[in-house]
């Protein structure tokens, strides 16, 4: 089954029968043993009449040939550098993975060649988008288009008023920043707009990668268009200071207003339960990032006294007059001049695979938490038509005795279509429940293989600093003991 | 010299190791300090079989201005202007730390019992460190002084080590520390004309240059290296900070949820202990580069000054030498109070000669001690460098290994 207009609630169902993948296993129907949250899923065997109300994500009905496993993420830092580039660490961040038993995800992403386009305040940034995949879904195997950063807002949006009030986690874009964009705008040339610039291309390069390892997102015309086509209608309502962005604010003013005015009777401990590790996750998750944010910023500040003192000692060296005392001062400026070099490496990794991630997931979860508001307004809503019905059964039941025949007739009608709306209500509600604890079980799959993805790269790069360190302090060794 | 063990079991590494000869006839250590509100008492620990003393073995208690009284003696005495006064110990400075203690203990009610437990052991790491970095430092002047051949037989000296009462020195008087401030600028002023008249030997015009300009390198040298520690010790905070978060993040009630960074018990637990160690190494760094490099090049910047006075006196000696020379001229051709000239350009000029002859030989030592104590230092610290580093490449590899492993 796959999506083929936008309104997801509508879907009719495909022939199975014609699926000659066989009884593959639906993605988010993992059935692996290990998994901690398998009971948080739910069992859906595909000739289940639900099957039409869930919106899933299986195998498409085109004939595809089920392709070996490939390997798992490729490291990429398997050679020794001196210098660790913090691009490597991009697209090995989210390559191709193997999903256990389902659908073999099959699709890299990369955003690049960030050019300048116009001038003054409105220039913008055009990105390459490029995509390689093997998957049926797209027309071709590689392909890549222009985008600027307006659009991939725009893509957000449009996936978040599609998919949010449903119960899926949409991933956030990355944030605006007018003082970041100004600057380059502007035509500063220097290092802090150069990292601005390297800092949003990969912010936008993990944002496409997540949207499309979402299965539901991966098939949606908007993402397809955004990838493929050429032309893209510009998305004008992004803008901050538009008046779409003021109404924006607006609602979310209003929504936050109306969040603490829902009280639920939570019949659903689990739903409690994760409400609350959300939000202990969410506080954690901030402090740890700020954590590794002030990390980032010493790490540079030690490169940069680093690089200092290692000009200071050489100039002692220089003024010392025994040789071999001078020459050996020498040796320890260079060293130092080296070692800071490391720093500088190491704050970037620290940066890009550390900090980054944990602001992504920072962002993610205020998206998770999103989701389970909408499931309480979707709850309210049928509350709301439950009410609205038994006043009017109320009324009618009091029309009952008198003599309007008319009026009966209509509160009648009202009320079979108030039935129909309450019927309707309840049926969003325990949608939205299901596909939230679908999302949620996906989303700390994804989570925990992220997480620890990045711990084993991050230590990598650490490993590789130690033993850069080792040589640089072996070579020195010797010549300090050269004094005499 | 023997560098003692005290009962704090804390002066091994010295903080700055001048290389000082073994000599049996007069052995001074620290062997004790007490650290209290606004002053540090130190046992200054005596061993001699001079006569000079009442008995082969004794200890007394000083404080920081009982030292400085001490330096300062040596500073006045003419006697000594021909040899380079070992520099004064910095005065204990530990207000930044106790501001920082006391700043943890007001903030203790927003953070948990494991973070507070943990900042306060930091903190009081901390505090030890500076506290054995002073105790080390005025354990280095009296050891330089008991190594000195003339220094060594100063009364004042012997009444420092001996006298068990309170020298009652009191701090200087505000009219005493302004007299100091002007000697001071008008020092620096003569230094300045002093170093301008170029010397007819060699050796000491050589000094004078190499000194002028090595003090002014080990100065910014030593300023540089702070920083760089200081942004060393930032980073490792930071690191602690974010082992905390880990901690708190791998509790059991976190794994109540199924939140963990890895899918297992173990490999959270491994990478908690994972940063948690190299935030110890990270600090072990900076507190290594800080004793070897820091301080050794701090230490320099006192010595290089020290040497420098000797200079400025050698210089003004012979300032007084000619000026000697000059007024005798004078006074013999004015024919008057001759004899009294040339008694005054006598004693100049033995002066001068005197001073220069010690000078020559001290500056020696100074060269074969700094040289000795960058060698040692900066050996020291590259082992230890690369005993950190391996250390760390040990830890992280297990660590991958099995977090690798577990994929």
């Amino acid at each position: 089954m796959c999506l083929s207009s936008s309104e997801p609630a509508s879907l009719p169902a495909e022939d199975i029968s014609t699926n000659s993948n066989g009884p593959k296993q639906d993605l988010l129907f993992d059935e692996d043993p290990e998994d901690l949250f398998a009971e948080a899923t739910e069992e859906v065997s595909l000739d289940s009449p639900e099957r039409d109300l869930l919106l899933s994500d299986g195998p498409s009905p085109a004939i595809t040939p089920i392709t070996p496993p490939t390997s798992v993420i490729t490291p990429c830092i398997g050679h020794s550098l001196l210098r660790i580039k913090f691009e490597q660490f991009q697209t090995c961040f989210l390559q191709i993975e193997e999903e256990e038993g389902g659908d073999l995800f099959d699709m890299n992403i990369s955003v690049s060649d960030p050019e300048k386009v116009g001038d003054g305040m409105n220039a913008y940034m055009a990105y390459k988008v490029t995509t390689k995949t093997s998957m049926s879904v797209f027309k071709r195997t590689e392909f890549s288009v222009k985008r600027r950063f307006s659009d991939f807002l725009g893509l957000h949006s449009k996936l978040a008023s599609k998919y949010l009030h449903v119960g899926y986690i949409v991933p956030p874009a990355p944030e605006k920043s007018i003082v970041g964009m100004t600057k380059v705008k502007v035509g500063k040339e220097d290092q802090s707009s150069n990292e601005f610039v390297e800092k949003r291309r990969s912010a936008l390069e993990r944002y496409l990668m997540r949207t499309v390892k979402h299965p539901v997102l991966l098939k949606d015309p908007d993402v397809l268009q955004f990838l493929e086509s050429s032309d893209l209608p510009r998305a004008v309502s992004t803008q901050a200071l538009s008046s779409a962005g003021l109404l924006r604010m607006v609602n979310k003013a209003a929504d936050a207003v109306n969040k603490m005015t829902i009280k639920m009777n939570e019949s659903d401990a689990w739903f409690e339960e994760k409400q609350q590790h959300f939000e202990n996750l969410d506080v954690q998750l901030r402090k740890l990032h700020a954590s590794v944010e002030s990390l980032v910023c010493h790490r540079k500040e030690l490169s940069v006294n680093t690089a200092q003192f290692a000009k200071s000692a050489a100039m002692l060296g220089n003024s010392e007059d025994h040789t071999a005392l001078s020459r050996a001062l020498s040796q320890l400026a260079e060293v130092e001049e080296k070692i800071d070099q490391l720093h500088q490496d190491q704050a970037n990794a620290d940066f890009y695979l550390f900090s980054e991630l944990l602001g992504d997931y920072v962002r993610l979860i205020t998206a998770v938490k999103g989701v389970f508001d909408h499931r309480m307004k979707t709850w309210q809503k049928w509350q709301d038509s439950q009410m609205l019905l038994q006043k009017k059964r109320e009324a009618e039941a009091k029309l009952q005795f008198t003599n309007k025949p008319d009026k009966l007739q209509q509160a009648k009608d009202e009320i079979k279509e108030l039935e129909g709306k309450v019927q309707q209500g309840e049926r969003d509600f325990e949608q939205i429940s299901k596909t939230i604890r679908k999302e949620v079980s996906r989303f700390e799959k994804d989570r925990v293989k992220d997480f620890k993805t990045i711990i084993i790269k991050y230590l990598e790069s650490l490993v590789q600093t130690q033993q850069q360190l080792i040589k640089y302090w072996e070579a020195f060794l010797p010549e300090a003991k050269a004094i005499s | 010299m023997h560098y003692g063990m005290c009962c704090l079991c804390v002066l091994q590494p010295r903080a700055v190791n001048v290389d000082l000869q073994t000599d049996a006839t007069l052995q001074v250590d620290i062997s004790d300090a007490l650290s209290e509100r606004d002053k540090v008492k130190f046992t200054v620990h005596t061993k001699s079989t001079l006569p000079n003393f009442k008995q082969n073995e004794f200890s007394v208690v000083r404080q920081h201005e009982e030292f400085i009284w001490l330096h300062d003696s040596f500073v006045e005495n003419e006697d000594y202007a021909g040899y380079i006064i070992p520099p004064a110990p910095p005065r204990p400075d530990f207000d930044a730390s106790r501001e920082k203690l006391q700043k943890l203990g007001e903030g203790e009610g927003s953070m948990t019992k494991e973070e507070f437990t943990k900042m306060k052991q930091e903190l009081e790491a901390e505090y030890l460190a500076i506290f054995k970095k002073t105790v080390a430092m005025h354990e280095v002047f009296l050891c330089r002084v008991a190594a000195h051949p003339v220094l060594r037989k100063d009364l004042n000296f012997h009444v420092f080590l001996e006298y068990n009462q309170d020298l009652s020195v009191r701090g200087k008087n505000k009219k005493e520390k302004l007299e100091d401030f002007f000697k001071n600028v008008v020092k620096s002023a003569d230094g300045v004309l002093v170093a301008g008249v170029k010397d007819v030997d060699d050796f000491f015009e050589h000094e004078k240059t190499f000194l002028l300009e090595y003090h002014n390198r080990v100065k910014d040298a030593s300023a540089k290296s702070d920083k760089m520690i200081r942004s060393h010790k930032s980073a490792a905070d930071d690191i602690n900070r974010i082992a905390s978060s880990l901690y708190t993040l791998g509790t059991p009630a976190m794994f109540k949820f199924e939140f963990e960074f890895t899918s297992s018990v173990v490999e959270s637990g491994l990478l908690r202990f994972c940063f948690i160690a190299l935030q110890k190494i990270e600090a072990r760094v900076a507190a290594d580069e800080d004793l070897k490099l820091a301080d050794l090049l701090k230490y320099y910047l006192r010595e290089s000054q020290a040497a420098k006075d000797l200079l400025y006196r050698r210089s003004r000696a012979l300032v007084d030498y000619e000026n000697a020379n000059k007024a005798l001229d004078k006074a013999r051709a004015k024919n008057r109070d001759v004899l009294q000239a040339e008694t005054s350009q006598q004693l100049c000029c033995h002066k001068f000669e005197k001073i220069s002859e010690s000078a020559k030989q001290e500056l020696i030592d100074f060269k074969t001690r700094r040289v000795a104590a960058f060698r040692k230092n900066l050996v020291e610290l590259a082992e230890l460098e690369l005993k950190h580093a391996k250390g760390n490449l040990q830890l992280l590899q297990s660590c991958l290994g099995v977090l690798k492993g577990n994929t």
